[in-house]
């Protein structure tokens, strides 16, 4: 054992530091600061930085753009990106489809979509999740018919997040509806959102914001070239796009920024004559939060640490867990903080209320996504305990 | 000592149940709050024809002459269907106030005008460099050949900008610093309002003075703090009620999704992650709903409202996140849209929580008074 970073480590984490700190325009770094919304450009723009450096896609095999680095080094490139307020590289292309066509895609595949992907030169979205098949994916209806060499897709995506953006997406679909055992029936497609008889209509979320959206598949005819790997295989490439999904879903670093924000501005509000910040009960509630984002965060570094033989540490699913609920532990910290001036959250520029104490509560509200998404927490305890426990 | 409602209080909430659940069924309240005023005039003037608006003050004085259990009554039903209508703010805190501190003449019209449904009144109180407080801060009173005059911002004022009148807190450094209150009608030169939505769907506005011209509400110089303390206590636990109607509606329609949505071929109730889950939101829920009944039942009867208030505030602060956040939760996904209703529930509690002192702030304050009791009793001093 050992606390300090190796000399090597630490003169990448300075590397890391300078390029976030540097290279990316300050514009885009302050809209995340300032928890406003990144618009397609700017992620666009900060993507395709990154990848000129080769910094998008560092976990990525090496011909199609990798690093090579240690699971200490991407912990480090992601944590520092986060601290850095950049706008980190769209987890659908380099997470999630990026991964799987590495991996299972065929040589013209990844010709054609890795370059692009990691560009940001294709946007995509994920195709998963249904009406009724959220938690339990497996029971997914949406039905691709093969005919000649096309297959015919019909049915209803929702949740899909960015799809407004998208100009690809990657589809959870059923090929063999006969299959014994649902989760062998499935298939992975891929496609543009601009075939006939995509349809995609914007679901609004309780900030007011839209960022999901349901997509609708009508005779969409897809070419049997875009099935990704082998037909029915589609289970085993979604369960290694979601293990890849769960990297980084700690967010440590952004819930960092969150209470170092929280701090600062509870010096800012004051409540009887003082600072918040000097209140005992609120510098109790923040150390106790700055505590728990420690463990986390040593947790998240023991684990990547010890994965250096591939295998994920079993402890590797608290980070999902308590990651999600310090991200929303921090938010309601801010909206605490603003208190009375969290109600005047949609006024105009005008406003004398501080554009963060505006926008406290919506990003409160649409943070209680992140117990839900990406495995609930609810299917987390539930891996805890079975896979972990035993019970 | 009861806590059963008797025929008339039951007959009453029938009856408010009857109007807002006509008004607000479906879609109709994300069509109501989508335009100015945030609420509906009609709905408001059903609430004055069914004498609502008057239901705490004096007949003399164009009230009901009702007790506290009644407001809380309408308060709850309000917040059972998210009834934007600034019932709250308009009649339990600013009538509230003008009934407390205006004199007669004063009352004739904005209590008259109240309770008829003719004039919303909207108090505004906080700014931007105070919080939940009593006393005003930046926004003073002059006088000047007899007119007195304010100047100074005032946001986020409930309500603001549709309101006809409203009753603005000021410093007067004459009077050595006090806080006083001022009448301020809509059209008074100086005034300017913007108006907003707020996430909970309903209204707030920045109020800028500028040399408004402005009446004095009620008679003499006096600091009015305790007297908004006061209202601010009745409007906390009127928002305690509001806020367990809310709370019984987001764990109704929870318990409801649980019986009907399916994951893994099996209805969610299946699983007792979940049922205990709702479980304990009824358990918070439960407890908000005795402290906040029993908070009504101090101010009735003369007691120390103001930390029967506290407790409630803290108690429904507490239960307010926990059954909001659960709510959500429980639902998955469809819980954080727009387009269903329960997420609609906890962003309407999160605004309650905010309005008048969070939970940690009521405790603060119950904090301090640790040491004047040895225990506590709800049936004896200070609450009775
Ligand atoms: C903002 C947002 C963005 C999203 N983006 C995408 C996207 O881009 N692409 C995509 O495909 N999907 C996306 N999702 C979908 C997300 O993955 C699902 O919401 C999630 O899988 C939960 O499914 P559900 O919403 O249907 O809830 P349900 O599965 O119906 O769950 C409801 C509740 O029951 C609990 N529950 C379910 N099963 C069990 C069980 N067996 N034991 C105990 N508790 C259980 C859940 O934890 C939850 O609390 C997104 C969701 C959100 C909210």
């Amino acid at each position: 054992m050992r606390l300090q970073l190796s000399p090597e480590d630490e003169a990448f984490r300075q590397e890391m530091r300078t390029f976030f700190t540097t290279k990316v325009p300050q514009a885009t770094r302050d809209a995340v600061a300032a928890r406003r919304d990144v618009g397609r450009e700017q992620y666009v723009e900060t993507q395709r930085i990154l990848n000129a450096a080769g910094l998008a896609v560092p976990h990525w095999p090496v011909e199609w753009g990798g690093r090579d680095w240690t699971p200490l080094q991407r912990h480090i490139w992601r944590e520092e990106m986060q601290l850095a307020c950049v706008p980190e590289p769209l987890a659908f292309n380099t997470s999630m489809i990026g991964p799987v066509i590495a991996a299972f895609g065929d040589d013209a595949q990844k010709q054609r979509f890795l370059p692009a992907t990691a560009n940001l030169d294709i946007w995509w979205c994920q195709g998963f999740s249904e009406p009724d098949a959220g938690s339990d994916l497996a029971s997914l209806r949406t039905t691709a018919v093969r005919e000649g060499d096309e297959y015919v897709v019909n049915g209803q995506k929702t949740w899909t997040t960015l799809g407004q953006y998208a100009d690809w997406i990657f589809c959870l679909v059923r090929t063999d509806p006969t299959a014994e055992k649902k989760q062998r029936g499935i298939s992975m497609l891929v496609f543009p959102m601009d075939t006939p008889g995509v349809t995609l209509r914007p679901i609004e979320l309780i900030d007011g914001g839209f960022e999901v959206n349901e997509v609708f598949f009508e005779d969409v005819r897809v070419p049997a070239e875009y099935l990704i790997g082998e037909e029915n295989r589609g289970w085993d490439y979604a369960k290694f796009l979601l293990g890849n999904e769960r990297a980084g879903i700690a967010r440590v670093g952004a819930t960092k920024r969150l209470l170092a924000d929280a701090k600062q501005l509870a010096t800012e509000v004051r409540a009887d004559g003082r600072p918040l910040s000097e209140d005992p009960r609120m510098a109790a509630r923040i150390a106790e939060l700055e505590n728990e984002l420690l463990a986390l965060e040593l947790t998240a570094l023991r684990v990547v640490a010890h994965s250096t033989d591939g295998k994920p540490h079993p402890a590797s699913s608290v980070l999902k867990l308590r990651g999600s609920e310090l991200q929303q532990a921090a938010t309601e910290l801010i909206v605490d903080i603003a208190g009375p001036l969290s109600l005047a959250s949609f006024a105009g520029e005008d406003s004398q209320v501080p554009e963060w104490a505006r926008a406290a509560t919506p990003e409160y509200l649409n943070y209680r996504k992140v117990t839900i998404y990406g495995g609930s927490n609810e299917v987390q305890r539930t891996i805890i305990a079975g896979t972990i426990l035993g019970l | 000592m009861d806590f059963s409602y008797d025929d008339e209080q039951n007959a009453l909430r029938q009856a408010v149940s009857g109007l807002l659940g006509r008004a607000y069924d479906g879609e109709k309240r994300r069509a109501v709050v989508a335009a100015d005023p945030g609420f509906d005039e009609k709905t408001w003037a059903g609430l004055a024809e069914m004498g609502l608006l008057g239901l705490p003050f004096a007949e003399e004085r164009g009230g009901a002459g009702a007790g506290q259990v009644e407001v809380a009554i309408v308060a709850e039903e309000i917040g059972r269907v998210l009834a934007p209508e600034p019932y709250v703010q308009a009649v339990v805190l600013t009538g509230g106030l003008i009934d407390a501190v205006a004199t007669d003449a004063q009352c004739d019209e904005l209590v008259a005008g109240l309770a008829e449904g003719s004039l919303v009144p909207a108090f505004a109180h906080a700014e931007p460099g105070t919080r939940w407080s009593t006393a005003a801060a930046g926004v003073r009173a002059v006088e000047e050949g007899g007119t007195w005059r304010l100047t100074g911002v005032k946001e986020p004022v409930p309500n603001g900008a549709r309101a006809d009148v409203l009753v603005v807190s000021a410093i007067d450094e004459a009077a050595g610093g006090a806080t006083r209150l001022f009448v301020v009608r809509a059209d008074a030169e100086g005034l300017t309002r913007v108006g907003y939505r707020t996430h909970d769907g309903t209204r707030a506005a920045k109020v800028e003075l500028a040399g408004t011209p402005a009446e004095p509400l009620g008679e003499g110089a006096d600091d009015r703090t305790a007297a908004i303390e006061r209202a601010q206590a009745l409007a906390r636990i009127a928002y305690a009620h509001e806020s367990i109607g809310a709370m019984a509606t987001a764990l109704t329609t929870t318990t409801e999704y649980l019986r009907t949505r399916k994951q893994f071929g099996v209805t969610l109730n299946k699983f007792q992650a979940l049922t205990f889950r709702a479980a304990d939101m009824y358990v918070s829920l439960e407890l908000a709903r005795s402290t906040a009944l029993w908070a009504s039942l101090v101010a009735g009867a003369g007691g120390d409202v103001v930390t029967a208030a506290d407790r409630a505030r803290l108690q429904t602060s507490r239960a307010g996140r926990h059954i909001g956040k659960d709510a959500i939760q429980l639902h998955g996904g469809i819980g954080v849209t727009a387009e269903y209703t329960v997420g609609h529930y906890t962003s309407r509690l999160t605004a309650i929580d905010h309005v008048l002192g969070d939970g940690d702030w009521a405790l603060d304050r119950l904090a301090a008074t640790v040491g004047d009791h040895e225990t506590v009793d709800p049936l004896g001093a200070p609450y009775t």
